[in-house]
């Protein structure tokens, strides 16, 4: 690939990181590189034929369509991008009643926030000052986060190959920017339907074409703010929905969805430590408290305990001690009895003799 | 201890060695033939049953991190004797969370390089793949003294159990980031995402039912172990009983605010609507059978201590995450794709699914029979 690690990082962090914190630093607001370039697709004088497709192919050395260009059967199924198309032209609507059909190219949109960018976990990708999104399959790992989390299904991926699979996607002819040519699909479009400029200018272009021709048009520059504005801008006569566009989508970048949560880690990191080490600090101690409870209790019974034992001690001793004496007393008293009635045993004998 | 040795040909054994050699098969295939081989993956939905269960694996191993945190920071000391089966149960999860994350790469030998070559930090996949690689560490970590008291190595262990409580806040932590990260992966999905699945809350919904599910899983663990285990078991069925009851308490109470949260969540984004609707249906049958009826039956079980409707009940909760995360990566994920492009996973991705579980299953019998896991190490009794 042709561009630099530096430009990675710098396109990085003035497409995504420097947007974040020029809100964070408040009032100021990064609308974008200055200058930079974009596609104008007017669905409205596309007539379908593929011409862009086949291009794409020969510029990017890979096979022509499997389906030969001038086959309609072809429009009998809607098509998405894949490892083999990097656009493809679909066809909405069927002509009737001198209504023309309705046809649509989709591509890779490039984002000027471009999601797959801000959810790659090793920066493959990068938004480009010029405007195209590129992707450096060196450092790509394979999760597929991008392909998962592109809001236009515009990213494909190499399943078949074991080793060296990459993402597949449109590169707005990157390279042809640079040598000052246009993109090989606007080149090959017979009917003007697909304009390369600034994408300031084109902006400028559709909203001339809307107001001058009001029934031709819906009310609606598709990519002018959708998810933060794409490279890619689509005029359609019909609303968007209906050419398999998100409709009503929000203005804000999708990337900040997901910066605004991961914002919360470093909090979260900063003060759980504290609060779990303080509720260990306050188990503890409880636990230490019950057990000086515990000791003073424990304490507490035995001195009661001694002293109950202390006083039935003392009572059995005077019980003994009295036991004792009445013993003493009565076998003394016995014995005096049988005394006298030996001794008077003895008289009657000594009477008797 | 037990003197016994395993037997080596047991019905268990046979089956999940066929298993495990059928699947090695597969994944041995998916690696040479590419994803299109063994999967269903396709441009418009990249990620699959596999994806689904990274989810799973990492919410269910959550066993780990809501025990240590009852008994080491919050002092239920009486759950002490479980501790080692759910960690090792959690470790065992996030094992299987990384083979299967491995399998599902289209580079896995590349899994260094968002640490060392190009770091994309504003990525909620690098805040996961960093968290997780810490966690994995510090549960490593937490189970060393096992592997220290099997082989004697008194000095080491003593090391390693001094940092129990350092270890229990760093892993609480880590898994607080990960587990609602898990979640923050569907963030950027808006339009792809079912809009009752889909909320600028789901990472707190990650959060909430990872820690039912790892109560659930510890309840489920400490049974599986009393039944196969029986004689290694220290603690009797009674206090294991009495354990199971008290877990109860704690599974409700997560399950009544992950509820609440979903409550909350359908109110504040007015998504009553979608109820009436066949999906709305679906979402109903999972938030009701696997969310609001086990957080009845726990809090019911709990009250009237029946340990039988509570383990139960937790298998019912596991069985509700496993649902949940298959509906979001896969059920409800691309709702608006016409019926011909949606995916249905390929029988081999079940395949590898299937192979990974019986060999987590495995591991954790190997590691039970051999090493002081369930009962506490003779010349460490009371150590703790």
């Amino acid at each position: 690939m042709s561009f630099s690690r530096r430009g990675f990082l710098t396109g990085i962090a003035a497409g995504t990181v420097a947007a974040s914190s020029a809100r964070a630093a408040g009032g100021k607001h990064f609308t974008g590189y200055e200058g930079r370039y974009g596609l104008l697709h007017d669905s409205t004088l596309c007539v379908g034929c593929r011409s862009c497709e086949l291009a794409c192919t020969k510029v990017n050395d890979m096979p022509a369509p499997a389906t030969p260009i001038g086959d309609t059967k072809i429009f009998d199924q809607k098509r998405g991008v894949t490892d083999k198309l990097y656009t493809v032209v679909n066809r909405y609507r069927e002509a009737k009643d001198k209504q023309p059909a309705v046809y649509r190219k989709h591509q890779c949109m490039h984002c000027n926030e471009p999601c797959c960018a801000s959810v790659c976990f090793v920066k493959a990708f990068v938004k480009t000052p010029e405007g195209p999104v590129l992707y450096d399959p060196e450092v790509c790992v394979g999760c597929r986060y991008c392909v998962f989390a592109c809001p236009y299904y515009a990213l494909a991926y190499e399943y078949d190959d074991p080793l060296t699979p990459k993402v597949v996607r449109c590169t707005m002819c990157y390279p042809r920017i640079k040598e000052g040519k246009n993109p090989a699909c606007a080149d090959a479009c017979p009917t003007g339907a697909i304009q390369f400029g600034r994408r300031k200018d084109l902006i400028k272009l559709a909203q001339t074409r809307m107001r001058k021709y009001p029934g031709r048009y819906v009310d609606h520059l598709f990519g002018e703010h959708e998810y933060g504005g794409t490279s890619w801008l689509t005029l359609t006569g019909v609303p968007a929905a209906e050419v398999n566009l998100p409709q009503d989508v929000s203005h804000d970048p999708l990337p900040n969805l997901t910066t605004s949560f991961l914002s919360l880690a470093p909090l979260v990191t900063a003060i759980f430590p504290g609060l779990l080490v303080g509720f260990y600090a306050f188990t503890k101690r409880n636990e230490a408290l019950k057990k000086k409870e515990m000791a003073a209790l424990v304490a507490k019974e035995r001195a009661q305990a001694e002293a109950h034992l202390e006083e039935t001690l003392a009572a059995k001793a005077l019980q003994a001690q009295r036991n004792e004496d009445h013993a003493v007393a009565d076998a003394v008293r016995e014995a005096l009895r049988l005394a006298q009635k030996s001794a008077a045993a003895d008289s009657a004998k000594e009477e008797a003799k | 201890m037990n003197a016994v040795k395993p037997r080596l040909i047991t019905p268990f054994n046979v089956v999940a060695g066929l298993i495990l050699l059928f699947g090695g098969v597969i994944i041995a295939l998916r690696f040479t033939q590419g994803l299109s081989f063994a999967t269903n993956l396709s441009h418009a939905t990249t990620w699959g049953l596999w994806t689904g269960f990274k989810l799973v694996f990492v919410a269910l191993a959550a066993s780990g991190y809501t025990l240590t945190t009852a008994v080491y920071i919050f002092g239920m000391h009486e759950y002490h004797p479980l501790v080692r089966p759910s960690v090792l149960a959690g470790f065992i999860g996030y094992t299987l969370f990384i083979f299967i994350l491995l399998f599902d790469l289209g580079r896995a030998w590349r899994i260094y390089y968002p640490f060392l070559v190009q770091p994309g930090p504003t990525s909620a996949l690098f805040e996961i793949a960093l968290c997780v690689g810490l966690y994995y560490t510090t549960q490593f970590l937490e189970l060393t003294p096992i592997g220290f008291e099997w082989l004697g190595m008194k000095r080491w262990r003593k090391v390693f159990v001094g940092g129990t409580v350092g270890m229990t806040i760093f892993g609480l932590v880590l898994s607080m980031l990960h587990q609602s990260t898990l979640g923050a992966l569907f963030l950027t999905v808006p339009t792809k995402l079912h809009p009752l699945w889909y909320s600028p809350y789901i990472p707190l919904h990650f959060f909430l039912s990872s820690a039912m599910g790892g109560i659930s899983m510890v309840i489920l663990v400490g049974m599986l172990s009393k039944r196969i285990f029986s004689h290694k078991m220290e603690i009797s069925r009674e206090t294991l009983d009495k354990l199971t009851v008290g877990l109860a308490k704690g599974a409700a109470i997560a399950l009544a605010v992950y509820f609440a949260v979903k409550l909350v969540d359908l109110s504040i984004a007015g998504k009553w609507h979608y109820l009436f609707t066949p999906t709305g249906v679906w979402f109903l049958f999972e938030v009701l059978g696997f969310v609001l009826l086990p957080c009845l039956l726990f809090a019911h079980g709990h009250r009237e201590k029946k340990p039988r409707l509570i383990r139960f009940t937790a298998l019912l909760t596991v069985l509700g995450i496993i649902l949940n995360r298959i509906n979001i990566a896969i059920v409800v994920f691309n709702y608006d794709l016409p019926a011909a492009e949606r995916y249905v996973p390929h029988w081999m991705e079940y395949v590898v699914v299937l192979t990974l579980i019986t060999g987590g299953v495995a591991a954790f019998k190997w590691i039970v029979q051999r090493m002081p896991v369930l009962h506490d190490h003779p010349d460490y009794k009371a150590s703790h």
